[in-house]
């Protein structure tokens, strides 16, 4: 199976180094739940607001009381299809919601209502980037004509991986067990949070490629603004199904379902764990179970959680509280026509319009909510590079030490336009600016009458300069004269001497050129 | 005993003009539950202070013109799988003997805004699975005609509190034949409105797909009166149908004030002018080997009674009938297989007193806590939709279901509606029927392809058999055509002639044996059945 180009690839000096090791292949496919950010739950009217006191927002549907019904949000099928057009996906027009039976005490009618037979987006898929040192060659069975293969256009390589199909569901409450009492105890506040599931197929290989698959999901979600995708609170969970087989084998290996993987390093860790373990087996004679397994991070280990024998009977069949969801074609349309610029083509428009660096371009469409701070005070300080540079020194740092999302940072581009701008006149000098700088950011204050009410603007005017020079000048008769007898080396004294007299705000460029001409 | 002789059109018409107390009207109804009650065990919970509140709410409220709808002050008894606020609701289940909801369901919320005031909640087979009341886990109801006979179920308590007298009104809910198979044992009047016609919202669900609240009432008139009351779109329950239901009802929500439908002369004379020309289909497999001779000439006198009114009546088949039974019960008991998994223990209801494992608490709560019935229906259930079985039993009963409907859409681009008998039967027996529960199921033959389809049907007492019996004739509708349903079923209720009532057989000082007698021989029942015309005595 393996064609040329990918033998000429797959450098071998990337991978790992133990000899059994080369011999296997890693199939990857991911089961991602990503919990979307809509006021209300997914089947009644209760807010979905992260962190209330336990049970406090709950009604009789999301706590499963006998007669209750659902209804479903209208909001989740909206943010269903959005994810789907932005994931290339087919759109299901007319999807249907199923139960899902099992018993489990945060599961408060002890079924779920999930979607398995018709569910809402089909067949997509996702494109990657990847690192042409790193890519490898693509062998897998799953990778035919269908899907999952490299291409090297642009030098930028891509990999395709392909999306099996997306669901939407409800989320169940939280479980609490209280060890030293002996009880456990249920939250139903997160009990019909909407959720989608995105499943992909087994098109990935390697961490790097998870990773990748799993940020570019995760941007195309944040600005959709439809969930916030974070690992550590559970709004973006990742199951990984990773199995290995033989190197250039057509035959699947079995493969086993990792839980509990909180963050992308234990994701990245765990894959590389699991396929040791898997590789040992068959290294050892042994066979693969299939089984769901639980990612311990702190051991570094993962433990079998239930065998494929003990594998739930769903019992899955059509729900018949809720209704059939037929979507338009002009519902679809709709949709589209308010997607976003997503990020890679802002990133790409930024290095075209704003003449920036593609790794400039690349940060500052890391969030949708500064790229479009940065796009603004850039037009309106004419100075796109500087902008960028004052976006990704200072103000990236900014938020890195208060800890607080772009999304709270709400200043007015025109402010630190006008600071930019103010520097580049040499109205204020880097240290000034740089205070500036975070009050702009952060109080969204007029930075120029803030200049001037702290005394912060430059001398730039003329007159009060010439004064101090005269004064200089005056002052040390026998430097200047040590100047104008062509010592240029004094001419830094004479300067400093300038900034002295004004405490240091003097615009330099403007000394400078005054005191040359005064002497 | 004035009071409990009158139709709810003359009752709801004197508390109106005050001519009669709410006050009054309530405790002469529970002086009447308080005597046959004993015996009949219609009833599991009434509350006398939380009545006593309502009904002083509801006096002032019809005094302040608040309440002035045509249902105002008239009270009503409800079935136990609808959720009350603070009012034990068991769906006749130790799995929920001590349930008290926190929230109203929809339909007593519409029962609230018209004014009326629940009078207790009603006895039931256990979560709505049985057709004899019978599978209670509480009390055993009788059959007022005869207490040695059931009164048919699910919904028994409701239909044997209107025909003895216990309450003007009453809701059940129909899944597979449960309002109008013991609406038909017990000589009422009960109506099936179509699938999502009714809001389902704190309707304790059996099987979701089919589940439909009914009301039941001694006249056609009286249903109709309740059915409008309760009908209507629901936000909360999203299988509900925005579709108007009758522009008289409407027109009267906006003007409570106007009564003209319900103060027009009783009985309507104008369904009997509306039935000239009205084609009415006989499926002849409504009619087959199951329907005793009884019945089935009993029904086929109501076709002639009919027709020679100037309706139009032929036969036809329905061959798809024959599946109807299986599809029902595979559908039923998946879906209740699922609905009833959340009484497991945890959140309410029942839970074991023993001790041990999450495992074993829901093993033995459930157990414990649910009837023979309920656990032969889970289990079939939990069976049918499991791996390797789903695509055999479920999806094949689902595409029958589809030719099913298929089949009566085809049916009804011919005919206005169709006559059948409710029931194969009369009332069996008490403890006869749960012996053999196939042939249980079996009865249901001629309601349960309704549910399947999701039609209209009423059932309108139409004789009796010769041990004095009630037996009901069946009008089923296109969907959301109830009032095709009420006009002919009106109409044969006119031509029939007033139908005997089981409590008028008592007369004040009389004893309580000789009230639950059998009706004498020359009351309408029989005499006025074949009878052309017969209309007389109205």
């Amino acid at each position: 199976m393996e064609s040329k180009n990918v033998e000429k690839t797959a450098p071998v000096k990337g991978r790992p180094k133990t000899a059994e090791c080369r011999r296997y292949d890693t199939v990857i496919g991911l089961e991602v739940h990503i919990e979307l950010s809509t006021k209300t739950k997914i089947f009644c009217g209760c807010s979905t607001k992260f962190g209330a006191l336990p049970n406090t927002q709950t009604c009789p549907v999301c706590t499963g009381m006998p007669g209750s019904l659902p209804v479903l949000n209208k909001k989740v099928v909206e943010y269903a299809i959005a994810l789907g057009l932005a994931t290339n996906c087919r759109i299901n027009q007319r999807t249907l919601f199923d139960r899902k039976n099992y018993f489990y005490p945060d599961n408060p009618q002890d079924y779920q209502i999930s979607q398995l037979y018709e569910p809402i987006c089909l067949d997509g898929y996702l494109e990657i980037a990847q690192d042409e040192g790193e890519k490898r060659g693509s062998s897998t069975a799953s990778e035919n004509k269908t899907g999952g293969g490299t291409s090297t256009v642009c030098k930028k390589a891509t990999k395709t991986i392909r999306i099996h199909e997306m669901h939407m569901e409800e989320d169940a409450g939280k479980l609490t067990h209280d060890e030293s009492e002996g009880i456990s105890l249920v939250d139903y506040n997160r009990s019909g949070v909407p959720l989608i599931e995105i499943v992909s197929e087994p098109d990935m290989e390697t961490a790097e490629e998870v990773i990748a698959y799993l940020e570019k999901l995760r941007m195309i979600c944040l600005y959709l603004g439809i969930s916030d995708c974070k690992l550590q609170e559970g709004s973006m969970r990742v199951d990984v199904n990773l199995s290995v087989k033989e190197a250039g084998s057509d035959i699947l290996g079995t493969r086993t379902e990792m839980k509990n993987l909180n963050s992308f390093k234990a994701i990245t860790r765990a894959i590389a764990a699991e396929r040791e373990r898997q590789i040992a087996l068959l290294e050892s004679g042994e066979k693969v179970e299939q089984e769901t397994r639980r990612w311990d991070d702190t051991a570094g280990a993962s433990y079998s959680m239930r065998s494929k024998e003990d594998s739930k009977d769903y019992r899955y069949f059509p729900e018949p509280d809720v209704m059939p969801v037929v979507i338009s074609d002009a519902w679809i349309e709709e949709i589209k026509q308010r997607q976003p610029e997503f990020k890679e083509e802002k990133a790409a428009r930024f290095e075209r319009e704003y003449g920036i660096p593609a790794y400039d371009a690349d940060i500052l469409t890391q969030s949708r909510h500064l790229a479009s701070l940065f796009e603004e005070t850039a037009t309106l300080s004419g100075q796109p590079k500087k902008t960028a540079n004052w976006f990704m020194g200072e103000l990236f740092r900014i938020i890195k030490e208060t800890g607080k999302e772009p999304e709270e940072f709400t200043f007015s581009p025109k402010h630190a336009a006008d600071l930019i701008v103010a520097v580049e006149e040499g109205k204020i000098n880097q240290a000034g600016a740089k205070e500036v700088f975070a009050k702009v950011v952060l109080e969204d204050i007029e930075p120029l009458s803030y200049m001037e009410q702290h005394g912060l603007m430059s001398l730039s005017d003329e007159g009060a300069l010439q004064a101090a020079i005269e004064e200089v000048i005056a002052e040390n008769g026998a430097i200047v004269e040590e100047y104008r007898s062509g010592k240029d080396k004094v001419f830094g004294f004479l300067v400093g001497q300038v900034m002295k007299k004004t405490k240091g705000k003097a615009d330099p460029g403007k000394v400078n050129e005054l005191l040359k001409r005064n002497l | 005993m004035e009071l409990l002789q009158m139709s709810v059109r003359t009752l709801s018409e004197k508390i109106r003009t005050k001519a009669l107390g709410v006050e009054e009207t309530v405790s002469v109804l529970q002086k009447r539950i308080e005597e046959t009650d004993p015996e009949l065990c219609a009833f599991l919970t009434i509350e006398k202070e939380q009545v006593a509140h309502r009904v002083e709410e509801v006096q002032k409220g019809i005094k302040s013109g608040i309440y002035a709808g045509p249902l105002a002050g008239v009270p009503v008894a409800v079935k136990d799988n609808i959720c009350t606020k603070g009012l034990r609701t068991t769906c006749a289940s130790k799995m929920l003997e001590n349930f008290v909801p926190a929230y109203d369901a929809t339909v007593i919320t519409r029962l609230q805004n018209a004014g009326m005031i629940v009078l207790g909640k009603t006895n039931m087979d256990e979560f709505a699975m049985g057709s004899t009341t019978e599978t209670s886990a509480f009390r055993v109801t009788k059959n007022p005609w005869n207490t040695h006979h059931v009164p048919g179920g699910s919904s028994g308590g409701s239909c044997v509190a209107v025909a003895a007298g216990m309450a003007p009104l009453a809701l059940g809910s129909d899944t597979g034949g449960s309002v109008r198979q013991p609406a038909a044992f017990c000589g009422v009047v009960g109506l099936k409105p179509t699938y999502g016609r009714v809001s389902r919202y704190g309707l304790v669900a059996y099987a979701s797909s089919m589940d439909q609240i009914g009301p039941i009432g001694q006249t056609v008139a009286d249903c109709k009166a309740l059915y409008e009351v309760i009908a209507g779109f629901d936000e909360k329950d999203a299988t509900s149908v925005d579709k108007e239901i009758n522009p008289a009802a409407i027109k009267d929500r906006e003007n409570r004030n106007d009564m003209s439908y319900m103060t027009g002369e009783y009985p309507n004379k104008m369904c009997i002018q509306r039935l000239k020309g009205m084609r009415i289909g006989v499926p002849k497999e409504y009619f087959g080997e199951g329907v005793s001779p009884e019945v089935r000439a009993s029904v086929k006198a109501a076709a002639t009674l009919l027709e020679a009114n100037g309706a139009v009546v032929e036969e036809l088949s329905l061959p798809m009938t024959d599946y109807a039974v299986a599809a029902y019960y595979i559908i039923a008991c998946g879906e209740a297989s699922s609905n009833l998994a959340r009484f497991d223990g945890v959140k309410y209801g029942y839970c074991t007193a023993e001790e041990g494992s999450l495992h074993e608490l829901y093993k033995k709560s459930r157990t414990e806590g649910f009837g023979e019935e309920v656990k032969r229906r889970i289990l079939s259930g939990s069976f049918l939709l499991s791996e390797g079985y789903y695509d055999a039993y479920y999806l094949k009963a689902l595409k029958v279901r589809r030719l099913i409907k298929e089949e009566y859409e085809s049916v009804f681009r011919r005919y206005d509606c169709l006559l059948t008998p409710t029931a194969p039967g009369t009332a069996p027996k008490l403890s006869e029927s749960l012996q053999n529960p196939l042939r249980m199921y079996q009865a249901d033959v001629n309601t349960v392809a309704v549910n399947l389809a999701g039609l209209p049907a009423i059932s309108v007492p139409c004789g009796f058999d010769k041990n004095g019996l009630p037996i009901g004739v069946q009008f089923i509708g296109n969907a959301f055509c109830e009032e095709t349903l009420f006009t002919v079923a009106e109409a044969y209720e006119v031509l029939r002639g007033e139908f005997p009532k089981v409590w008028k057989q008592q007369k004040n000082g009389q004893k309580k044996e000789e009230r639950l007698g059998v009706p004498e021989k020359n009351s309408a029942g029989k005499e006025g059945n074949g009878k052309a015309g017969g209309c007389d005595g109205i």
